[in-house]
């Protein structure tokens, strides 16, 4: 056991950084600073790094993965958070595509993968439904094989940047006459494109448009877009949820939200001296910064399992719990370092731009806003009491 | 970066965790602490020839060639066993005052005795007034000659009863906070002038007040520098804590499996109680307390080598975190064996008391978060 980086590791370290500063477009981080990007950018940005070979560090090296080190896979999220990239969606690299690779037929890999880390499809996820959050099971979303077609009728919801979407994987039930609701499911691609797709947005209590209804009415998919076998989708899904779950630690980024808040916390006054000075609120911060460690400390546990072959089991529940939380109290500390100065709000209003109209420090135009937004993070992926019923489940054998 | 045990190490816990299973288990640990002697010699004489007691020192010094990692993993299988015997204070705490500070003498004369088992040490650290502050030390120590005559009364040292030397930190310069000033001293506990009051403690370990009346010692008694000890104090009591936290863990990870094995069997309402989400939610919240309590125990035990405040800030922060975690799974633990929880005759009520007694050791949570605060922010 020991912490120290080999010089390989320092020198990749070293290279990540050099190309980040020299490669990472400057008008995106403006424009991610004031939550303003586009799907152009998100596709620049996956097409810069797929250049450079970087464009799916954690795939198989068949796929166009990097084949890196786990050490060198967390050097390189370290790198990016320090640098602030725009942070790529998960939906194709990180969830579809390890679906792809273990359950799809090979015409499906070579069509879709490339297209995914080269950044020419956008994915969005369709798996939740008006009557279906936690209890992803209960589904409705139909498909009815006619010919060779599937006919989809039905409605997703809370699909993320779905209008930004090329693509969407949805779970359907194309047997509703199964005996449990988890069989007589499938897991098919749809085209955004093909009549019958529509999104409707919808805002979220931070004014932000992020989340979106997708409705289905006919819509007629060729039946190669079945991944895998007919009515055993909820395997793949339950495959994909766990593969979600092992990134969703975010601690490199959590750790750079953490020194930005010091930061504000060291020029944030209360009782005319550093808000970081107030024992309250340094007490906060200090409780924060050792729940990351221990965060951080169980992730490099856990990478070292992987990196053994052991996989990434149920545990990774205990990342996704913990990394929320832990994402959720940097914005709500954050929130309350900046005071009165949280409220100033221009989301939708004429003076929108922000730079025409600037109302207290930068820093703190989105405090409130964020804050609102991250209560998010304990719901989406299966919600943190899901997530403890996976462990008293899987890991406690309850 | 890496984080797997060497095949050595593997080893050197599996024959702890053996000999625990097949010599310490429960019920003869708590006749041994209701015992007159509270303790078993000829234990620490096994551990001694299984070599537990000088995995963690260098060869060089009259070790097996270990470290901090090896400390670690007997203090695990130690908490397993809710093992009374002084380990930490002999070879984490001596051991560590003499790896960092001892002359080629001091080294030669102790630690292969360390090693061997035939010498026993306790830390007289705390003070009837100093809480948790090692560099209050109101004990003095007077040049006399060439050598010093220490006065004063030291409180609840633990494995004092069971010692043959103690460790001690005395006032030889400054005010009684002053961090300057501070002197360590190695003093045989039957050196004239040195008397004590014996008793047991709430965890079933035992401790000792220690008085000492005009104790004459010479200079080579003096472990580090005059004057200067304090920062070497710091430094043993971080050690000390990662060991601690590795006890604490180990004895954790025992209530875990105990109470979840209990939630499995205990039936009310004509289901195990396990079957309930409310009971289930929150062994699971005790199964990340417990992860978490490993990953701190592993990374401050990493990190004992680095610069003085990298060092000191994971040492706070890992004695927080396992502060926390004993008070959520020793707490939960009863809650959920219900009545049993509260016996004597359950294991449970055992380790909730050592684990809530390793919070206080060398700095409770509150006391740890202020460090932690105060270093973070310069």
């Amino acid at each position: 056991m020991d912490l120290q980086y080999t010089p390989e590791d320092t020198a990749f370290r070293e290279e990540v950084r050099a190309w980040l500063e020299a490669n990472y477009p400057k008008e995106l981080r403006e424009r991610v600073s004031r939550d303003q990007y586009t799907k152009e950018d998100f596709l620049t940005w996956q097409k810069t790094l797929y250049k450079k070979g970087w464009g799916a560090p954690a795939w198989p090296k068949q796929y166009g993965g990097t084949g890196w080190t786990s050490t060198q896979k967390y050097i390189f999220q370290e790198e990016c958070a320090r640098a602030e990239t725009l942070p790529i969606p998960p939906f194709g690299p990180s969830m579809l595509a390890p679906v792809l690779m273990a359950f799809a037929n090979e015409q499906q890999k070579a069509h879709y993968l490339p297209r995914i880390i080269n950044g020419t499809d956008f994915w969005c996820q369709g798996y939740s439904e008006p009557g279906a959050g936690s209890d992803l099971a209960s589904l409705k979303t139909k498909a009815e094989r006619v010919g060779d077609h599937y006919v989809i009728n039905g409605q997703k919801t809370w699909t993320t940047l779905g209008h930004f979407a090329d693509w969407i994987f949805v779970l359907c039930r194309t047997n509703p006459n199964a005996r449990k609701p988890q069989e007589g499911i499938s897991f098919i691609l749809v085209d955004m494109k093909t009549p019958g797709v529509e999104v409707r947005p919808i805002i979220t209590m931070d004014g932000g448009h992020e989340v979106n209804e997708t409705w289905f009415t006919d819509v007629k998919v060729p039946v190669e877009n079945l991944v895998g076998k007919e009515n055993e989708g909820w395997t793949y899904a339950k495959y994909l949820l766990v593969h979600e779950r092992s990134g969703i630690a975010g601690v490199a980024r959590s750790k750079k939200g953490v020194e930005r808040l010091r930061k504000i916390a060291s020029v944030e006054l209360d009782r005319g001296e550093p808000i970081i000075r107030n024992p309250e609120f340094a007490r906060k911060i200090a409780e924060l910064e050792i729940d990351l460690t221990a965060l951080e400390f169980t992730e490099l546990r856990t990478l070292a399992r992987e990196s053994q072959g052991k996989g990434a089991g149920p545990e990774s529940s205990v990342l996704k719990i913990k990394g929320t939380e832990i994402q959720q109290r940097i914005t709500e500390l954050t929130l309350e370092a900046v005071g009165v100065y949280g409220a100033p709000y221009f989301r939708g209003f004429p003076s929108e731009s922000g730079n025409q109209f600037p109302i207290g420090p930068d820093y703190a135009h989105l405090a409130a806003p964020t804050y609102a937004n991250m209560r998010k993070t304990s719901i989406y992926g299966g919600s943190n009491e899901i997530q403890r019923n996976i462990i008293a489940k899987m890991v406690l054998g309850l | 970066m890496d984080f797997n045990f060497t095949s050595e190490q593997d080893m050197l816990r599996d024959s702890i965790a053996r000999l625990i299973r097949e010599q310490y288990d429960f019920e003869t640990r708590r006749k041994v602490a209701k015992s007159e002697a509270g303790w078993r010699p000829e234990m620490w004489a096994q551990f001694a020839e299984l070599g537990l007691l000088g995995a963690s020192f260098s060869e060089e010094d009259g070790g097996f060639g270990g470290g901090p990692i090896e400390s670690m993993i007997v203090s695990e299988e130690f908490g397993k066993g809710l093992v009374i015997e002084p380990y930490l204070q002999t070879v984490v705490i001596a051991g560590g005052f003499l790896k960092h500070a001892g002359t080629a003498a001091q080294k030669e004369e102790n630690i292969p005795a360390i090693a061997g088992g035939e010498r026993i040490f306790a830390f007289a650290c705390s003070e009837p007034k100093s809480r948790f502050d090692l560099n209050d030390v109101s004990v003095t120590a007077k040049k006399d000659g060439k050598g010093y005559v220490l006065n004063g009364q030291k409180a609840v040292v633990l494995g004092a009863p069971f010692a043959s030397h103690l460790v001690v930190t005395a006032r030889t310069a400054g005010g009684q906070r002053d961090k300057k000033g501070v002197t360590v001293f190695i003093v045989p506990k039957d050196a004239k002038g040195v008397s004590t009051r014996d008793y047991p403690t709430v965890d079933g370990l035992r401790a000792s007040e220690i008085y000492f009346e005009n104790v004459s010692v010479g200079a080579d008694a003096v472990i580090g520098e005059v004057d200067n000890g304090f920062p070497l104090v710091e430094q043993v009591a971080d050690e000390a804590i990662a060991a601690l936290c590795a006890e604490a863990h180990g004895g954790m990870g025992v209530l875990n499996a105990t109470t979840l094995e209990y939630s499995k069997t205990r039936k009310q309402f004509g289901q195990p109680i396990g079957n309930f989400q409310v009971l289930q939610h929150r062994m699971a919240d005790m199964f990340m307390a417990y992860e978490q309590a490993v990953s701190m125990t592993y990374m401050v035990t990493l990190k004992l080598e680095e610069p003085e405040k990298q060092r000191k800030m994971a040492a706070s922060a890992a004695k927080v975190q396992i502060g926390k975690a004993g008070k959520l799974i020793t707490q939960e633990s009863v809650q959920i064996h219900g009545g049993m929880g509260m016996t004597d005759e359950l294991n449970v009520g055992h380790f909730f008391k050592r684990i809530t007694m390793i919070e206080s050791q060398f700095g409770n949570t509150d006391w740890h978060l202020r460090r932690f605060t105060e270093l973070s922010n310069g």
